[in-house]
């Protein structure tokens, strides 16, 4: 028996370990976000809080325990409240695939970009529960937008990573970025890439494809009727997605945890540094293009997702497939 | 032309344009101030909190014509005035009704002595509305606080009134 319970602690351990820093850096994110978002627009951001405001974040975390949570009277109270904890979870289960050295990973499965894939697909039902068990118009208009909207570009992500696939030639997301020793995908599939960060904005419901949330039709979206802790969760749960998105683009074209180039300064840098600087250049684009890019009308969205990116990644994966065929460099032959 | 606008489309150069242009301008000079820290500027003819103000020996400028009660178009005002002892006439009760208040300026652009004015203190936020209706001692501790500031505002105005 003592051995269950010390396995069990050091999983725990193990889980706390990785769960801790993400959801720091999903607090820091957001003051990034905001601070570079203020800094394109030529303002100063959140800055008092801390040095240079970097405990913005946790400071709004407080006032969220603190605030009230109010349950609307002709909700749904189950599944309201059930909501932005599967969003939450969703978000946070998946980063125990992602590898942040050649040994540190939670959990090295061998299909690991098909469960991200699978968890990613269903962060969309915590939105489409939010939005329906409000019962009101606003989050349920939102909740359907979104849920479209990431079913059409969950499509195009899945192509683009069939590119990938079909170059690495395994689904474990350690053997991709080993995979990438040579030349980082970004390279010889750089259309792909460019397609895959502009799905990864509208999967995350990021601007200019935030039409779930859009301000000015739906006040907040699915997360109208929502306040105190339980908002709060949707947004960390919002936040710590896009940062796997970002974490995603890394391992699968940026190389992961590989350094630029194999010379003196850069290959002592410990390798989650890698990974993590990666993240960072992702996310500031991120914040970029939300701060230069006008909001999307829906059938513009539709248009782009489905006549634009699908063909476009469909065609390239016949390519990528015809290539690696006709110069016989298929993996595993 | 169809061609052009396609590449165009197809190489997002209008995107990339628009990436070069916000990192550019995100290293500029700020246009907002350290709000709390640092203070914009704020002119004599400013409309803040009010005031009431005194001559040098002491004396309330208040002679309780109650011009400014008249011209209120808040009625934010209410005065209540007596003969004092010497045979002037001041006022035993000069209320503002801070939430009342519309800022105009008509009560200080009324009054014959300058006794009430707006200053430009614009931060007097309170936690309870009790703390916004000012009485006559508050409105003199104003004057009394602000006396410096609100002479040299008037004297700079003072070619406009």
């Amino acid at each position: 028996m003592p051995d269950y319970a010390s396995l069990l602690f050091s999983e725990v351990l193990k889980i706390l370990m990785l769960l801790i820093p993400v959801l720091v850096s999903v607090a820091m994110i957001v003051w990034l976000d905001r601070r570079v978002w203020a800094f394109v627009q030529k303002r100063r951001g959140p800055n008092v809080v801390g040095p240079f405001g970097l405990f913005q974040s946790l400071a709004d975390a407080l006032k969220y325990i603190f605030k009230e949570i109010i349950i609307p009277a002709s909700s749904n109270k189950v599944i309201f409240i059930l909501a932005p904890i599967i969003t939450m979870t969703l978000a946070l289960i998946s980063w125990a695939v992602i590898p942040f050295s050649e040994d540190f990973v939670l959990a090295d499965i061998n299909v690991g970009i098909l469960y991200l894939f699978a968890v990613s697909s269903l962060g969309v039902y915590g939105i489409i529960m939010g939005g329906w068990a409000s019962n009101s118009k606003y989050p349920f208009l939102g909740a359907i937008r979104s849920a479209a909207q990431m079913v059409s570009y969950e499509v195009s992500i899945g192509i683009i990573i069939i590119n990938v696939l079909l170059c690495v030639g395994s689904l474990n997301l350690s053997d991709i970025v080993k995979a990438q020793e040579n030349v980082w995908y970004i390279i010889p599939l750089f259309p792909m890439f460019v397609i895959f960060f502009i799905s990864a904005l509208a999967e995350t419901n990021r601007p200019p494809f935030d039409l779930p949330e859009a301000e000015a039709e739906l006040v907040a979206g699915y997360q109208t009727e929502y306040s105190g802790m339980m908002y709060a969760m949707f947004w960390l749960g919002e936040y710590a997605n896009i940062l796997l998105m970002c974490a995603l683009g890394s391992i699968l074209f940026l190389g992961g945890w590989l350094s630029p180039i194999d010379i003196f300064p850069f290959n002592v840098i410990p390798s989650p540094i890698w990974l993590i600087l990666k993240i960072l250049l992702l996310f500031i684009l991120f914040a970029l293009v939300k701060a230069i890019v006008p909001r999307y009308r829906y059938d513009q969205l539709m248009r782009l997702g489905w006549k634009v990116f699908l063909p476009l990644s469909l065609t390239w994966v016949v390519l990528t497939a015809g290539y690696l065929m006709y110069f016989d460099l298929l993996p595993g032959n | 032309m169809k061609i052009k606008r396609f590449f165009k489309t197809i190489l997002m150069i209008d995107f990339v344009s628009g990436l070069l242009i916000a990192i550019k301008e995100s290293f500029r000079q700020k246009k907002t101030i350290n709000y709390p820290f640092e203070k914009g500027f704020v002119s004599p003819r400013a409309r803040g909190e009010h005031a009431l103000r005194r001559y040098p020996n002491g004396e309330e400028r208040c002679i309780a014509c109650k011009l400014c009660e008249a011209v209120c178009p808040a009625q934010a005002i209410t005065i209540e005035s007596q003969e004092r002892s010497d045979g002037s006439r001041k006022t035993t009760r000069y209320d503002i009704d801070m939430l009342k208040c519309i800022y105009c300026g008509l009560c200080e652009q009324s009054c014959p002595v300058d006794a009430i004015v707006q200053g430009p203190n614009f931060e007097f936020a309170t936690q309870t509305r009790e703390e916004l209706y000012y009485n006559k001692d508050k409105l003199l501790e104003n004057g009394d606080r602000w006396e410096s500031i609100l002479a040299a505002n008037i004297k700079a105005d003072s070619s406009h009134r």
